[in-house]
């Protein structure tokens, strides 16, 4: 007691900053109680108390319902083939920029695909959407051009998922190389040259050296990967896709939005939205263990 | 000897090639744009799309959009204000509670960091979240726009560790020179602190710069929309009547080249600013990736 007594300064420096956690972040996880109710959204805050506990019926209608499947196989394959494109992308990205011998000219090359990183998903989409326009979008017509038939890609189920992936891609590739990078800078030198007196080459070195150097933080940002795998981009989705894709493109996050906040079924809505926390604290959960044991630190 | 030093200069060709066609293809997109917002109508309909460059530069879409704009000014001032009091706010209470939770001897820090670290892992979902927003009346007012994420559990895990690696010689050099615990953070900790504070602090900024979708549904009425609320707006109008009678003009520039001049427009700042702060990032992943 005394000694607490004695730190109370650093207690009150920490009091704003975990009652923002308890109301902003505990408060919601209480709240999400209501996915077990059947609150109307026109009761306000007496409503919240008073509204009939219903047991898991917004469960049981959500995995029983049509969309069920599709919503979580969406999730899965976009965020599974991001994972796919997306996670050795930076890192040949990396190794690639290794090999380049001119400082300036690798620092601007740097410099440059971190720009993606810095723009907003909403400008992103909206150069998406001119290239991709119909009439008059750069690719669309080009393409046009060649086999004489115009594609609406953001409304093709075949295109629209290429284009996630892709755009994923182009946003993330330089910034995500940043870890990389810093990885291979602190590789000792003298494993380099002892190789070159052996008589590797480049390739030889970049494989037999560099790549099991940084083995250790591949691993480690591989599992942080699989412990998002339920994020599978909800702005940028939410941003692209039109009902036409919905088939393909929809995911829990943005059935989870049109439900609650447009549709206004709060309580099915908080239950999806539950259901999706659940899973996605076990996968975080099991991946920091792994990494854990992996040795040294977890991912925190 | 010889035929390996031609292999070594062909394998540079092909690897700094390689990386030109990446670095093109990311800056293709912002190129394209410009060349668009830069055109008339008559050269638009004229080449259809195929637009790398201008032929005749116009800067009609530029004129409609600075001369007569009240809400795209307006929606500068909301982002400026959401930036500026976001980010120190967010500073303001991430440094506090990471200061505070990093003191090595503190009864019950081992939970209280706990007690952070599991909001990362676990979150009662949107529906809740937003729900409880609107019970606090916090919808459309500026505070909708940063109180609800106020302190990121990552961003409060780097400072914390960067704080619990400072010289504990130092600290204890300035008890015994009977300072006090508030002395010691604003004369010891925080002017060692200027890097960290500096790098999340751009963190947070290009977060409130950038963000949409809270401010999308937080703020449905009044004239607290931020830029890209009224950008996503704008972009998403198959025409632009809803914000400029262009008809009168002798020569209105396309919906493609105003909409083109928007997305410059609000990018510039940040095309600006960013390859200047872009160093502070990388020194920002570089803490939170090796860990103390």
């Amino acid at each position: 007691m005394q000694k607490i007594w004695k730190y109370r300064f650093y207690y009150y420096l920490a009091l704003p900053g975990l009652i923002y956690f308890i109301i902003f972040h505990y408060v919601p996880m209480a709240g999400a109680l209501i996915a077990f109710k059947d609150i109307s959204p026109f009761d306000g805050l007496q409503g919240f108390f008073d509204a009939p506990w219903v047991g898991l019926k917004h469960f049981e209608r959500f995995t029983s319902s049509v969309y069920f499947y599709d919503v979580i196989e969406n999730t899965l394959i976009i965020s599974g083939l991001k994972i796919l494109f997306g996670f050795p992308a930076p890192i040949i990205f990396a190794l690639l920029l290794n090999e380049v011998l001119r400082m300036s000219l690798k620092r601007v090359m740097q410099t440059i695909s971190y720009l993606p990183h810095f723009i907003s998903w909403v400008v992103t989409a909206g150069m998406i959407t001119a290239l991709l326009a119909t009439s008059g979008g750069l690719i669309t017509e080009t393409i046009n051009d060649f086999t004489g038939s115009s594609i609406n890609f953001l409304g093709n189920k075949d295109y629209f998922v290429g284009i996630l992936v892709t755009s994923h891609v182009w946003k993330t590739i330089g910034w995500s190389s940043i870890i990389y990078l810093a990885a291979m800078s602190s590789i000792d030198p003298a494993l380099y040259e002892s190789a070159r007196i052996d008589g590797a080459n480049r390739l030889q070195m970049a494989w037999h050296i560099t790549l099991p150097s940084i083995m250790f933080v591949i691993v480690i940002m591989f599992l942080l990967e699989i412990g998002n795998l339920l994020e599978a981009g909800f702005e940028q989705i939410l941003l692209l896709y039109s009902p036409s894709v919905y088939k393909v493109a929809d995911i829990i996050d943005t059935f989870v939005y049109r439900e609650g906040l447009l549709a206004l079924k709060y309580s099915f809505a908080a239950a999806v939205g539950l259901f999706k926390a659940v899973i996605a604290f076990f996968l975080l959960y099991t991946a920091n263990r792994l990494a854990n044991r992996l040795g040294q630190t977890g991912l925190w | 000897m010889k035929s390996q030093y031609k292999t070594e200069i062909f394998y540079n060709y092909i690897i700094v090639g390689v990386l030109l066609i990446l670095t093109l293809s990311f800056l293709l997109p912002f190129i394209v744009v410009l060349s668009t917002s830069l055109i008339s109508e008559a050269e638009w309909a004229e080449r259809g799309g195929h637009v790398l460059y201008p032929k005749k530069i116009s800067f009609v879409a530029y004129d409609i959009l600075f001369g007569k704009s009240y809400v795209l000014f307006n929606a500068y001032q909301v982002t400026f204000l959401r930036v500026t009091l976001g980010t120190f706010c967010n500073l303001l209470f991430t440094t506090t509670l990471a200061y505070a939770l990093a003191q090595r001897d503190l009864p019950y820090r081992i939970p209280l960091t706990f007690f952070v670290f599991f909001t990362m892992v676990f979150n009662g979902g949107l529906i809740p979240q937003f729900l409880l927003v609107d019970f606090l009346n916090l919808r459309n007012t500026i505070f909708a726009l940063f109180v609800p994420t106020l302190i990121n559990g990552w961003y409060f895990l780097i400072m914390r560790n960067f704080f619990m690696n400072i010289p504990k010689d130092l600290i204890d050099a300035a008890i015994i020179d009977g300072a006090s615990p508030v002395r010691i953070l604003i004369s010891v900790v925080l002017p060692l602190s200027m890097p960290v504070m500096a790098t999340i602090g751009l963190f947070y900024a290009v977060y409130h710069w950038n963000e949409w979708f809270y401010a999308s549904i937080y703020i449905t009425e009044g004239n607290l929309k931020p830029m890209q609320i009224i950008l996503r707006g704008l972009l998403n109008q198959a025409t632009m009547e809803g914000m400029e009678n262009i008809s009168f003009m002798e020569q209105p520039p396309p919906g493609a080249s105003l909409r083109a001049a928007l997305i410059i427009f609000s990018t510039v700042p940040i095309l600006i600013v960013y390859p200047f702060i872009q160093r502070y990032f990388v020194k920002g992943i570089m803490i939170g990736g090796v860990k103390g």
